[in-house]
């Protein structure tokens, strides 16, 4: 019996993914760590640890604890800087036989600009910028809470940026599609969402903080019901595509997003578990889509009836 | 200098054995052919511990590699939350799910007596290091130096004791076996060699004080909050003394076993 061939392939502009799946920023290093446990070329995209222009240190130790189906992390945006990215990560980069997504971070527009401008002269298959960091007092996010701000954003790296344009925004705002509608008049080619939702944990002994940035981002399961509402709310306001993030560990969390309107999905928290998931994710993907006779993802994509 | 480590897995591994050391530190048995071939003394395992997919523990828990034999790894753990109390309900018989070998392990150094010095739940990656000195350095001298708060809580020193030629000495805080007295004091102040050392923080901190010294190569293993065990999270951040070049430095990674004059100010 023929068995006609499923296709996974989705789009942002004109860049074509393989399939939906995506790593997040952050949870899966420049990939290479990776290797050991997944055909990182299998995936349809990975967007690497967040860059600035001059290395971070990222904030003191503790940085992450663990919560109840999720963990809070505050990094701090550690990373060796714009230069050593391009003359280290990049070459790295190259061999992978997927996108490969620079995520960027910045105090200021003229910092996202220029890390911008920079990276459309490598071989960077996209950018997306963060402007959606609770864990830095300059780490964006005030760009993301305000949508004069983001769309400011989002023009003047628009005018730098010759890759698709991907917005990463924050959850911590009241209306996220008011971001999301910015982003996407200040010329974006995508929104991703969401980033983490800012949280804390106290060590009621010793009555501190058990971060010691005192908040820090939460993910992982905890968050996806939040997460897989503000995507359902921003696919139905804007007519980019979108990217779901937020507690994605099983297929059963893609169809969700996908059903709710998401072109992609980023695995995030998830990876830092079981470092194959994502890889798994693409096979029981396909595997759902063959068993239920869908021959294009598109067909999920946004299919939900309310 | 340490060891750099070989491939990485992810994979389950049938528990041969469990069983109950004193009150609430266990031995866990893991038959893991692989992990077993590739393991260096020092390296550690990440462990789920979550049951039936749970989501919760979400995070594994980062397991020093207490000893390895013929295809099985064995972890000691203390119970102190609720992964580990989790894992301690494991039964004989059931998979866990592990990844690893990760992170550096110890590198045996070029000396001719080897002295492994631990304090508490310390102990646990000594036993393998010990173990592999014997096997690759049987010539060589091991003096072996444990420490514990009591009787009770000095656990799996009998494994130290079956070694061929090695000198275990111990000590408890309330001298109720051994030397009434701190670990360190166990150090000869004329000592030769290479110190290996896990503990406590201030146990290590003044062990390493001592070999700086009496001018001795010391490795001290390090524990720290982890969340992914191999290099992405960045959460297992610790100061090196060149921080300020140089940046954090990642104890999945750079670690857990660090040259001490590297990391202690």
């Amino acid at each position: 019996m023929a068995v006609k061939k499923t296709d996974l392939a989705v789009s942002i502009g004109d860049w074509k993914l393989k399939n939906p799946i995506m790593t997040a920023s952050g949870t899966f290093g420049y990939g290479e760590e990776f290797a050991d446990y997944l055909d990182v070329d299998s995936l349809g995209a990975i967007v690497v640890k967040g860059i600035s222009l001059l290395p971070r240190t990222g904030n003191p130790p503790p940085r992450v604890v663990e919560t109840s189906c999720g963990m809070l992390n505050a990094i701090g945006l550690e990373n060796v800087g714009l230069e050593r990215f391009i003359s280290e990560k990049i070459p790295i980069f190259e061999k992978y036989k997927t996108g490969v997504v620079a995520n960027i971070l910045g105090d200021s527009i003229d910092d996202y600009c220029r890390l911008a401008e920079r990276l459309s002269d490598t071989s960077i298959t996209a950018i997306e910028v963060n402007i959606s960091c609770p864990n830095v007092k300059k780490g964006g996010v005030a760009f993301g809470t305000d949508p004069k701000m983001a769309y400011d954003i989002t023009r003047a790296v628009r005018k730098k940026c010759s890759k698709p344009l991907i917005i990463k925004l924050t959850p911590n705002v009241t209306d996220i599609t008011a971001i999301a509608l910015a982003a996407e008049e200040g010329g974006a080619d995508a929104v991703s969402l969401i980033n983490t939702l800012l949280g804390m944990a106290i060590d009621i002994k010793s009555r501190r903080p058990k971060l010691a940035n005192v908040v820090g981002g939460l993910s992982g399961p905890a968050i996806k019901p939040i997460a897989l509402r503000m995507v359902w709310q921003v696919c139905n306001k804007v007519t980019i595509p979108v990217i779901g993030i937020g507690g994605i560990s099983r297929v059963e969390d893609v169809l969700e997003f996908l059903l709710a309107g998401a072109t992609a999905v980023q695995i995030g928290t998830a990876n830092l578990v079981d470092p194959n998931v994502a890889g798994e994710l693409v096979v029981k993907l396909t595997a759902y889509l063959q068993e239920n006779k869908i021959e294009n993802i598109g067909q999920l994509i946004g299919s939900l009836e309310v | 200098m340490t060891v750099d480590n070989e491939k990485q897995i992810r994979a389950v591994g049938e528990i041969k054995d469990i069983r109950c050391c004193s009150r609430d530190i266990f031995e866990i048995v893991i038959a893991q052919s692989s992990i077993s071939r590739n393991a260096q003394p020092g390296q550690f395992v990440m462990v789920k511990t979550a049951v039936d997919k749970s989501d919760d523990p979400l995070l594994r828990r980062p397991l020093s590699i207490h000893q390895v034999q013929h295809g099985v790894i064995s972890l000691l753990f203390k119970v102190v939350g609720r992964g580990t109390k989790l894992l301690a309900s494991f039964k004989q018989g059931d998979y866990v799910d592990i990844l690893g070998p990760l992170g550096k392990g110890f590198a045996v150094e070029q000396q001719t007596t080897h002295f492994l010095i631990g304090g508490g739940m310390g102990i646990a990656p000594l036993l393998f290091l010990a173990e592999t000195i014997r096997l690759e350095r049987p010539a060589e001298k091991i003096v072996i130096l444990l420490g514990a708060r009591s009787r009770e809580e000095l656990v799996a020193v009998d494994g130290f004791f079956a070694i061929n030629g090695v000198e275990v000495k111990i000590a408890t805080d309330d001298g109720s076996t051994g030397h009434h007295g701190l670990v360190t004091e166990l150090l000869p102040g004329d000592a030769v060699g290479a110190v290996y050392c896990c503990g406590p923080w201030p146990m290590m901190k003044a062990v390493a004080g001592l070999c700086r010294k009496q001018e001795m190569e010391c490795q001290v293993s390090i524990e720290t909050m982890m969340a992914c065990g191999m290099g992405a999270c960045l959460g297992c951040a610790v100061q090196g003394v060149d921080f300020i070049e140089n940046g954090y430095l990642h104890v999945c990674k750079d670690g857990p076993v660090f040259e001490a004059r590297k990391i202690w100010l």
